[in-house]
Parts: structure tokens; sequence; C-alpha cells
């Protein structure tokens, strides 16, 4: 189980992301992390995997204080992270990535079988370059797929998944999302906006300005933010043409 | 033939140890030939009039392979050589051309080749070229290749060269005339560390219609080492140019890099792309989120860079 306690960041310049975010991510579930843009959702997944250092609170991981691990040593401790902005590499294949990530030689079988978990045929992409050539939908799922190829982690984080990633391969995603938390039992924290992954979600946290607004299992949360979110989209209550229904 | 010329060929021509290589070849050591072998396509001879060789390959020749690797094992040694290269209309083939200096006291170590190639109508050449400096001495590794290329219409060449490491000073000079519908392609990757220098200069005329270049280079420059990269490609007709100039910096390296076009043809289209700069952070913070430490991180991207 991850825990944050306390978390609180600022930017170098000054201005304060996160103020007082306690929260608990447990095993075997998957917790999805939603709130507007510029809430402090990456900001709060960079801290977690080690790439920004929390201005006040600690970070457990299984009882253990990682609050002063830095990047390379929580991921070899289990953390995994896909970013939301992949990384393009010049020289790296994708077999060279997944390889790096899954720490062995990898068979072909078992690159495929990483690849068609994010929609990719593997024939096509296994000795293509981790560059510019990619598209962003593409390098997005290859970066998903680092994360999949990481069998020694115990918790794993996806910042917005979903983008620009075309329906078909969206629902391979869910699928594995859904494989992960029922075979591996692994804590998994996904944060999104999208309504499909909030359905699979077992926790949704809500992060505003900052801030935690709520926190509780799908059952609780999921009605109350799709209620919301009608009345931001119609405050007087009468969904117009196009609103949902 | 001596042990250190044995382990330089191991990394520089795919010399695995045992009698000699497979096919022809010939085997330079300090000056002198320490193992020549003829094929039925592919014959080798001193060249008359300077040291050297000349290698005549046939049309017959398809999918072989050639290799006249040279090695300096030792300080005071300054080697010069020439060899002439007459492939056939044709003809397919692999030059395996490594050099390897090694030294181990204060005398400089040096190998010049000059390499040429008259490369016949439709035959295609792959010329793989890599260079290693090896040993303590403090006496100066050098390479200062000079390649001269003339491709026949529709005559391809792939030039693979690499520059590993260990070599204090190299000037490398590579021309090339291309004919019509003939394409160059030079790969060049070079690392430098410590105090070394290199200095690469590609002049490449393109004078047949449809001719084609591809220029890349990759180069790492690390410690305080410095390189000097510049590239002119002449475009006198219709055809086709790229280059690519890549660099990464770590710690005090300098590149400076000048490439230059020139379109004498409407037709002429030329590219050029370059970039300097240090690793991107986010890379060497991808590799970590992965496992790997700093350092491993940095190692693996050069690596990837420079094999790609
Ligand atoms: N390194 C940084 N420097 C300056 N501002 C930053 C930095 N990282 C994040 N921010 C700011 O922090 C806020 C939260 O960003 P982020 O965590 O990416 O939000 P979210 O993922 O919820 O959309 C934004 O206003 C963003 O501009
Ligand atoms: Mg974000």
């Amino acid at each position: 189980m991850l825990e944050l306690n306390h978390i609180s960041w600022s930017v170098p310049g000054g201005e304060i992301i996160l103020k007082d975010v306690s929260l608990k991510i447990p095993d075997g579930k998957l917790t999805v992390i939603t709130g507007p843009n510029g809430a402090g959702k990456s900001s709060l997944a960079k801290i977690i995997a080690g790439l920004e250092t929390p201005t006040a609170g600690s970070i457990l991981l299984d009882g253990e204080d990682i609050t002063g691990w830095d990047i390379t040593r929580r991921a070899l401790g289990g953390i995994g992270y896909a970013f939301q902005q992949p990384v393009r590499f010049k020289g790296l294949t994708v077999r060279d990535l997944l390889e790096l990530a899954a720490r062995k030689a990898l068979t072909d079988d078992e690159v495929c079988d990483l690849l068609g978990k994010v929609g990719l045929c593997a024939q096509e992409y296994i000795d293509r370059a981790v560059d510019a050539s990619l598209s962003g939908g593409e390098s997005k799922r290859i970066e998903i797929a680092t994360v999949l190829a990481r069998r020694d982690a115990r918790v794993l984080i996806f910042d917005e998944p979903e983008a620009g990633i075309d329906l078909w391969s969206f629902s391979c995603l869910i699928d594995a999302f859904e494989s992960i938390k029922h075979q591996r039992g692994d804590s998994m924290l996904i944060i999104s906006h999208q309504e499909r992954i909030l359905e699979i979600a077992d926790h949704i946290i809500v992060i505003a300005d900052g801030v935690v607004r709520t926190a509780g299992s799908r059952v609780m949360v999921l009605p109350q933010l799709m209620s919301e979110e009608k009345m931001a989209r119609c405050p007087m209550g009468k969904a117009g043409k196009g609103g949902i229904e | 033939m001596n042990s250190i010329t044995e382990q330089l060929l191991g990394v520089v021509a795919d010399w695995s140890g045992g009698v000699s290589f497979k096919g022809a070849y010939n085997i330079r050591e300090n000056g002198q030939c320490a193992g020549r072998q003829s094929s039925p396509n592919i014959s080798i001879e001193n060249k008359p009039d300077a040291p050297g060789l000349v290698i005549r390959i046939k049309a017959a020749a398809q999918g072989e392979t050639v290799y006249i690797p040279a090695c300096v094992t030792k300080g005071g040694v300054d080697d010069l050589v020439y060899n002439d290269f007459f492939i056939e209309p044709g003809a397919d083939v692999i030059v395996v051309a490594g050099c390897g200096v090694h030294t181990d006291d204060e005398g400089e170590a040096r190998h010049n080749g000059v390499h040429r190639f008259f490369v016949g109508a439709g035959a295609h050449v792959v010329y793989k070229e890599k260079h290693i400096g090896t040993g303590g001495g403090a006496g100066k590794k050098r390479i200062d290749p000079i390649t001269d290329i003339e491709l026949d219409e529709g005559a391809v060449l792939e030039m693979d060269t690499l520059q590993i490491g260990g070599v204090d000073s190299t000037t490398r000079k590579t021309r090339a005339k291309v004919g019509a519908r003939a394409k160059l392609i030079i790969h060049e990757r070079l690392m430098t560390d410590g105090d070394e220098q290199a200095v690469s200069d590609f002049a490449v005329e393109m004078n047949g219609d449809d001719s084609a270049v591809d220029l890349v280079s990759r180069s790492v420059a690390k410690g305080r080492s410095w390189q000097d990269y510049h590239s002119v490609i002449r475009g006198n007709c219709r055809c086709t140019g790229h280059s690519e100039c890549d660099a990464i910096l770590v710690d005090g390296g300098r590149v400076n890099a000048a490439p230059e076009l020139y379109a004498g043809h409407i037709d002429a289209a030329l590219i050029h792309e370059a970039a300097i700069g240090k690793i991107a952070g986010e890379q060497i913070i991808k590799l970590r989120t992965l496992g790997l430490t700093e350092e491993e991180a940095e190692q693996r991207i050069i690596q990837g860079f420079l094999e790609a």
C-alpha cells in the first residue's frame, strides 16, 4: 500500500500547488484520481515517483518511509510511472525500452503480448525508434507499455492514459488494467477524466486547487461527480441540446 | 601477426581468432603485410607505385566480403597506405576496413589510409570502417583517413564508419562524386573523450540526374574533447541530398558543426538538419523511473544514439 501523509508542494518559483494532501492507494485496487486541469494531479504523480520533492509531508510504501528515496531507488522499490507526456529517444527502439523496463531480454512473444495490451501490432512497432517519427497516440501507448512491462512493480501509476488513444486501443487498455487488478494484486493509480476508467475504479479521489475535494468508493463518489458535471454543463438543471441525459 | 594486432582485429574487423578470414583479405601490421589472400572474384595485389593495394572486384562477386584491416601496434610508427578499389559494374560486395592503433610508450602511433573507390554502374558496395585506439603509452594515437568515392550510373555505396574511442586525434576527409541515379549513404559515428580531437570533413558532388546522398553523422563529445564537423553537398543537377548532424555533449565536450549546401540546379533538393546539446534531462529521468541509475541511463542513451 502507498500512503501520502500531509503532502504539500510549491513550484520553485513559489506558487503553492499541493496543499496538505493525504491519501491511501491500497493493494489490489484501482484508485482513480480526477479533477480539473491544473489541479495538481500530475505533480502528485511526480512526487510519488520521486521526480519532485514535496515541501512537506511523507510518503510510505508498505509502511516504509520512502520520502528521501531518489527516482531510481523508488523504481527499484516497486514504483512504476507512465508519464503524461511520453519521452522520445533518438536511438532506442520500442524493444530496447521495453527490455529496459522489464530488466531482461524479452522474446518476440513477450514484446507482442505487451504491445497487444496497448493495441499496437508488435511486428510493426518492435524495431521502431521511440523518436519523433511516432505519432502522439503511438508514443503514449508505448509509454504505457513500459509500465506494463515492469513485472517488479507493486504500485503502477498512469497519468491520463486515455490521451490521444483511439477507442479500440482504449478498450484493450481497459482490459489490461482490469487484468492487472485481478491477476497481479498491485496497487494501481490512474489519473483520468475518462468515464470508462472512472467506471472500473474501486476508489475515486477528486483533487481540485491542490486539495483533496472528495475521496471514497466509486459507488459513493461517481454519482456525485456525474451530477456535478451535469450541473456544471447546465446550471439550470435542464440538460440542453447535446447535454448528457 | 602479433597478439595486439589480433586483439585490435577482434574489435575492428570481427576477427574471431583462428587461421584467417574467409574469402579475400589483407592484414596490414605496422606497415607490413601480415597475411593476404585473394578469392576467385576479388584480387588483391601490391600497388606498383606506392605503398598499398589494388583491389579488383569482379562483377561475379555477389555478396562477398573483403577484409583489409590495418593495425599499428607500437609507438614510432607512422603508416601511410594507398588502397584503390576497382569495382566492376553489377558487383555486390562488403569491404571491411577496420583500423586499430596502439602504443605503450611515448612514441606516436599513426595510421593514414587513403582509400579510393571506383564503383562501376549498378554495383553495390558496403564499406565498413571501424576505428579504435588502445594502449596506455603517452604517445598519441592518430588515424587520419581519406576516402575518395566515384559512383557510376546507378551505383550504390553505403559507408558505415565508427570511431569508438581511444584515438587522440583524427582528421577524416571523405570526398565523393555521384553519377546519375547513383546513391551514396554515409553513416558516421564518433565518440571522443579526454583531450581527443576529431575533425570530419565531407565534400559530396552530385553530378548526374537523380543522384542522391544521405549523410548522417552522430557524435558524442565527452571530457574536454573537441569535434569539428564540415560538410559540403553540391547539387549540380536534379538530385536529392540530405545531411544530418547530431551531437551530444557530456561535461566539457565541444562541437562545431558547419554544414554547407549548394544547389546549382532548380531541381536540386537539399536538406540539412543539425542538433547539438546535452542529453535531454527527461530522457535520463524516464530511464531512471525504469530503475536505471543516472550513470546507467546516460550510458544507455549514448550507446543507443551511436548505434542507431
Ligand atoms: N515545474 C513547474 N514549474 C512551474 N509550474 C508548474 C510546474 N509543475 C506544475 N506546475 C503548475 O502546477 C499546476 C498543476 O500542474 P499539474 O500537476 O500538471 O496539473 P494537472 O495534472 O492536474 O493538470 C499547474 O498550474 C502547472 O502550471
Ligand atoms: Mg496532468
